[in-house]
């Protein structure tokens, strides 16, 4: 149960994170259909620097230095969207899918090429951090404490403030909602629709360290991120792009995610004797029932999507 | 000078302009990273990619390995197909993937568990990528769920369904499911005397001609027809077709019922030539279905343009095979392709920025005709 | 010497590809006063203020103010120079509150976070004291347009701003409203404020406005003295030449009834009360039934309900004797109904159509359009297109094959005119039918409308434009929060006594 209660709240932090980065983009007015692809970034990013962190690094600046390096390549894969959605009008879905596969590409091509230079036999694509990993955890009483779901926690109630209560915050939303209203008053829509999508890379990459090290000590880049990115988009809008209710729905994502991992330790649903996939699909078969009984009335950014062109107004 | 002015104005050559600026940085680009991982073998892996199966000195084993091609770039077409058909009536069908993935699962089953003939198994690879395709639509129209977010969703519970199912068909010893050849010759398509002309390529069938046809008919419906007329002007404008009494919602879950069908149908004439069994471990969702949107932006979303941009991305994709393996690894293809996609994302900015280049000029050019004639 | 102008726009030039928007104009503005800015839709007034605003940049010509030469690259420019503008499409955003709305843009601030309680106080004092009625809580999309209007004066006022501009303000308000709207501007220029009002309609020239320059096809044609003119005059400085008021039309000879609509009710997508309550008329041949209100009071649901566009709740819809009420938007057309929509670009047109493709857009389906074997004729629609272009005179740059999106406004709607009267239908149901057309397309639009009345058609008319109202109905049904609240004689009533019903200040019975 304990174990249950860890992997829940683990997965629901990758989830709050990557759906809180989606939430900031779209409400600048950007869909992020890319947070997968700059989840793979952040992990990468987070999975070097635990490879090449100096041994013998106290725990702090292990983590320190690991948080810097995914979200700093979270932020800087993120322009990429920006750049072409913003300035130059792209469709997002498509940029945002090309940026998912490109991830998982160029991601495999650079892990394979590092690791064949150091060992020529090997063309794996999978960087191993067993030792490091100890770092972010601490057990308490049999559950084992992430630091990561702290930062989960300390996101949310940042977000909630941001965009709740602060110039920022009502200023990017109404570049989501109304662009041209901003602009009208002199706010620069180009400017925090780069804010929106940059915070989203930051807490999608944040978000994809988080996802790699949960419950593993190795990952093989070939896989990408395995449609987490996605769940976190769902999480979103069955939160309604609210923080508090996108919280709310992680728990419950997460949940389910979590019972894939664990399922064997508990003896009622072993003895239902449902075969391992069922697990494994049941995150995203609920993700799909739950859509579809939210998305009728679904509250999203007005201008989410449209391309903001200041000659048109 | 009008000449050469109307020539760039036209649609079909700014898309294939555009297209092949697409490709051209996205091998530049390639080549980079080529050079950043290695710098000594970057220019030859590059050509390497762009050669494929002129990789091979002798006559005979470039037919074979250009069949081979061949065989790899029918599923592909279709499921560029797939995608470009949904996104002329606005959709945006990602889950061209999971569609493949089904039809790949359902043709494969049906031909090993079942011992059906190939257009049996084939018949029932469309009818599986039509029922997924089918899924997302009528989610889409009925209950107003983001068709690229369930596609996804869809992607997933497809791969591990599949992998489930065809577990039952599997050699004991290995992931892979059982061949056809030892099976089912029957389910095998048809070659018809076609790999003959691939020097004795087996795998060459008539499921190539057939996915070219495919793409004509394609083009044809959404063109020539009353229901091509009607998709599209739900794609362009979904408001003024309902105004217009145009069934919407039939028009969404048709759109994606034939989408994924197409889906379908390009993993059936793959898996049933017996080129490759199904990996029934497999944790990613095949690259098939991705590269066709790799394909359809880059055919410039026309039916024929996806016959030669399919061709294409399947060509690299097949060279990055033969890249040397101590340096570089086989995804460098896919690093390629996938660039161009997120290029293929400029392509209106390209034409936009054309057209206004030669509005200027024109207006230019006027201005001085006018000072001329004044003068 | 003090300088007597706060504003001047001098030998302005704005070109757009293809066109030139404003060409050398000049506007000078009083400290004081209430100057209008009269034209057509096209004239080039909004440009005009969308470069005084900072919006866009002029190829030629300065901006003066006070005397001095600034320069306005953007809102904020405008802004910091006390450029205030209350825009035509409002620009608030709908699901923030009325305070968030007004300090958007400048907000108070202290350690980054909003101090909303300070804004609350100034925007309340101004609010009394120009007389200006809001709740600065409420959102956006739940108050009426005068009090979303009323915001965005705030707005203005908030920022200190000592030059107003509106945009045509007036197209969204009721008479009364309009009454209102004059006197707050009366009181803004008795605070010493400068007020820029950009409209169309004469009399409020000459109600409010102390002097009027006059735009006409992006060219200046004059500044006269409101006092020492006549609307005549004006008008004739508008258009170019005499402009003939009326609609010249034949006593109407109403026949048999042709729709008629029982108790029909309509929910609204954007809030919890029906859009359209128990709502029923009928509209016979040869006669032109108008729908008149204030936008937003349930026209748009009404006509969506008819159209088969929204289901309806309640009620029962009948077209030449035949139940509709549950019958698809396809049999609708077919069965003799016509409908001019409302937004010719959502609704009217598929935009990346050809002009041929958009002729045929409610016929493509006849056996004369397309073959058994479902291949669309394009000779044939070829020939009918070419044929409605002729006849309606419908004016674009390479005929049937010219992309609709590249058409002007005016043409786009002929083309719709055309394609929904060449089907001879029983019932033409036209909403806002010249909607931002100059007057040459208006009076056309206006004769084929009555032209549809004289040949025995039933003609269904919603219209904002009391003067369009008054000019061509022959009944006129009120429309106030989706009710029915009054039939008047356009022969008998006033403009001011359907202001009342429009208002919900008076209904039939009461």
């Amino acid at each position: 149960m304990l174990l249950l209660i860890q992997y829940t709240i683990i997965f629901a932090s990758v989830l709050i994170l990557v759906a809180l980065g989606g939430c900031f983009s779209e409400h600048s007015g950007v869909i992020n259909i890319g947070l997968e692809g700059i989840m793979v970034m952040g992990a990468l990013g987070g999975a070097l620097m635990m490879k090449f962190a100096p041994a013998g690094l106290p725990a702090v600046g292990m983590i320190v230095l690991v948080v810097l390096a995914a979200v700093l390549l979270g932020m800087i894969y993120s322009l990429l969207l920006a750049v072409a959605a913003i300035n130059f009008k792209a469709d997002q879905t498509l940029v945002g899918t090309a940026m998912n596969l490109l991830a998982t590409a160029a991601a495999t091509v650079f892990v394979k090429a590092m690791n064949t230079a150091a060992d020529s036999g090997n063309v794996s694509a999978t960087i191993q951090y067993i030792e490091q990993k100890k770092a972010f955890l601490v057990n308490i009483n049999g559950f084992e404490f992430n630091w990561f779901m702290l930062m989960a926690l300390i996101a949310l109630i940042c977000s909630w403030v941001v965009l709740y209560r602060t110039r920022f915050g009502l200023r990017l939303m109404a570049c989501g909602e109304h662009p041209q209203a901003a602009d009208s008053v002199g706010i620069n829509v180009y400017r925090m629709r780069y804010a929106g999508v940059l915070i989203s890379g930051f807490l999608g990459g944040l978000g994809g360290i988080v996802y790699i090290t949960a419950g593993v000590s190795e990952w093989k880049f070939e896989y990408g991120v395995a449609g987490f990115g996605f769940l976190a988009l769902a999480v979103m809008i069955f939160g309604q792009w609210k923080p508090t209710r996108i919280a709310l729905a992680a728990l419950l994502f997460g949940l389910f995610r979590a019972l894939g991992n664990v399922y064997t330790g508990f003896d009622v649903l072993k003895n239902l004797n449902l075969p391992s996939a069922v697990y494994n699909m049941l995150p995203y078969i609920v993700s799909l029932v739950v859509l579809a009984f939210t998305s009728q009335k679904s509250r999203a950014p007005k201008a989410e999507g449209i391309p903001y062109d200041k000659g048109m107004r | 000078m009008k000449q050469n002015n109307s020539i760039l104005r036209n649609k079909g050559v700014q898309s294939l302009l555009a297209s092949l600026l697409c490709i051209f940085i996205g091998l530049v680009i390639g080549y980079l990273v080529l050079l950043v991982i290695n710098p000594a073998g970057a220019w030859e892996a590059i050509l390497t990619i762009i050669k494929n199966f002129f990789y091979y000195p002798s006559g005979p084993a470039r037919m074979k390995y250009f069949g081979s091609t061949l065989v790899k770039t029918a599923p592909l077409l279709m499921c560029s197909l797939s995608v470009l058909f949904a996104y002329k009536v606005g959709l945006f069908n990602i889950g061209a993937a999971g569609q493949y993935v089904v039809g790949a699962g359902a043709s494969l089953y049906c031909a090993l568990g079942l011992q059906m003939p190939w257009f049996v198994c084939l018949i029932a690879g469309i009818l599986a990528g039509a029922v997924l395709g089918g899924i997302s639509g009528a989610l889409k129209a009925y209950r107003n769920v983001n068709e690229v977010i369930s596609c996804i969703m869809l992607n997933w519970i497809s791969l591990y369904l599949v992998n489930a199912l065809l577990s039952n068909v599997k050699e004991s010893a290995s992931p892979y499911t059982l061949t056809l050849s030892s099976t089912n010759p029957g389910a095998i398509i048809p070659s018809l005397g076609l790999g003959e002309l691939f020097s004795n390529n087996q795998y060459v069938t008539i499921a190539i001609p057939l996915t070219v046809v495919v793409g004509v008919l394609i083009w044809v419906l959404l063109e020539k027809t009353k229901l091509g007329y009607e998709l599209r002007a739900t794609g362009y404008n979904k408001f003024a077709a309902k105004y217009c009494g145009m069934q919407e919602k039939r028009n969404i879950i048709l759109t994606m019922v034939i989408a994924g069908g197409l889906a379908g149908f390009g993993a059936g004439t793959f898996f049933l030539t017996g080129f490759e069994q199904w990996q029934c471990t497999q944790s990613s969702v095949p690259a098939m279905g991705f590269n066709g949107i790799a394909a359809a932006f880059l055919g410039g979303l026309n039916p024929i343009g996806a016959i030669f941009s399919s061709y294409f991305i399947q060509h690299i994709t097949n060279g990055g095979a033969y890249v040397d393996k101590t340096m570089y690894s086989a995804q460098i293809s896919d690093l390629i392709s996938s660039l161009i996609i997120y290029l293929c994302g400029f392509v209106l900015f390209f034409k936009t920025a054309l057209t206004a280049w030669l509005d200027r000029r024109a207006e230019r050019r006027a201005a001085q005709e006018k000072k001329g004639g004044e003068a | 010497m003090e300088q007597p102008y706060a504003i001047e726009m001098l030998n302005i030039t704005k070109r757009f590809p293809g066109i030139v928007a404003n060409d050398n104009i000049t506007l000078q503005l009083k400290k004081g006063e209430i100057h209008a800015l009269l034209g057509e839709n096209g004239a080039g007034k909004s440009t005009l203020m969308s470069v005084l605003f900072g919006l866009y940049r002029p190829e030629e010509g300065t901006i003066k103010k006070n005397g001095q030469v600034v320069e306005i690259k953007d809102p904020n420019d405008a802004n910091d120079l006390g450029i205030g503008m209350v825009h035509q499409h409002f620009k608030l955003v709908e699901c923030f509150t009325v305070l968030d709305n007004i300090i958007l843009g400048v907000e108070p601030c202290k350690n980054g976070l909003l101090q909303k309680a300070e804004a609350r106080e100034k925007v309340m004092s101004l609010s009394n004291k120009y007389g200006l009625k809001v709740d600065p809580d409420a959102l956006v999309e739940d108050i009426t347009v005068g009090m979303q209007q009323r915001t965005e004066i705030l707005k203005m006022l908030y920022r200190d701003n000592e030059i107003l501009i509106f945009d045509e303000p007036t197209a969204v308000l009721t008479p009364q409203e309009i009454d209102e709207l004059m006197d707050i501007m009366r009181g803004l220029k008795a605070e010493g404020k400068s007020i820029l009002f950009i409209t169309h309609k004469l009399n409020e020239i000459m109600a409010v406005a102390d002097r009027c320059t006059v735009l006409r096809k992006g060219k200046y044609i004059g500044t006269v003295d409101v006092a020492s003119s006549t609307k005549e005059e004006l008008s004739k400085m508008m258009v170019g030449r005499d402009v003939d008021f009326v609609v010249h039309k034949e006593e109407a000879k109403p026949t048999d009834v042709i729709l008629s609509v029982e108790g029909m009710t309509v929910a609204s997508k954007t809030h919890a009360n029906n859009a359209v309550k128990n709502v029923s008329f009928t509209v016979r041949g040869g006669e032109i039934v108008c729908i008149a209100g204030i936008d937003g009071n349930g026209q748009t649901e009404l006509v969506y309900g008819l159209t088969g566009l929204e289901p309806i709740k309640e009620g029962k819809i009948t077209l030449c004797g035949q139940d509709i009420t549950h019958v698809s938007i396809r049999k609708r057309s077919t069965m003799g109904m016509s409908h001019i929509p409302e937004d010719r670009h959502k609704h009217g047109l598929v935009l990346d159509y050809t002009l041929e493709d958009n002729m045929v857009l409610q016929r493509y389906f006849e056996p004369q359009f397309v073959s058994s074997a479902g291949f669309l004729k394009r000779k044939a629609i070829r020939e009918y297109a070419e044929r409605l272009i002729e006849q309606y005179d419908v004016r674009s740059g390479q005929g049937p094959i010219t992309i609709a999106r590249s058409m002007s406004g005016g043409n786009q709607q002929k083309a719709i005119v055309a394609r929904e009267i060449d089907r001879d239908p029983e019932l033409l149901i036209a909403v806002q039918p010249t909607r931002g057309l100059d007057v040459g397309a208006i009076e056309y639009i206006h004769r084929q409308i009555v032209a549809q009345r004289d040949a025995g058609k039933g003609v269904l008319l919603v219209s904002l434009e009391l003067d369009e109202v008054m000019a061509l109905s022959d009944r006129i049904l009120v429309m106030y929060e989706g009710e029915i609240v009054g039939e008047l004689d356009p022969k008998t009533t006033t403009v001011e006594e359907m202001g009342l019903y429009m208002a919900g200040a008076k209904r039939k019975g009461a």
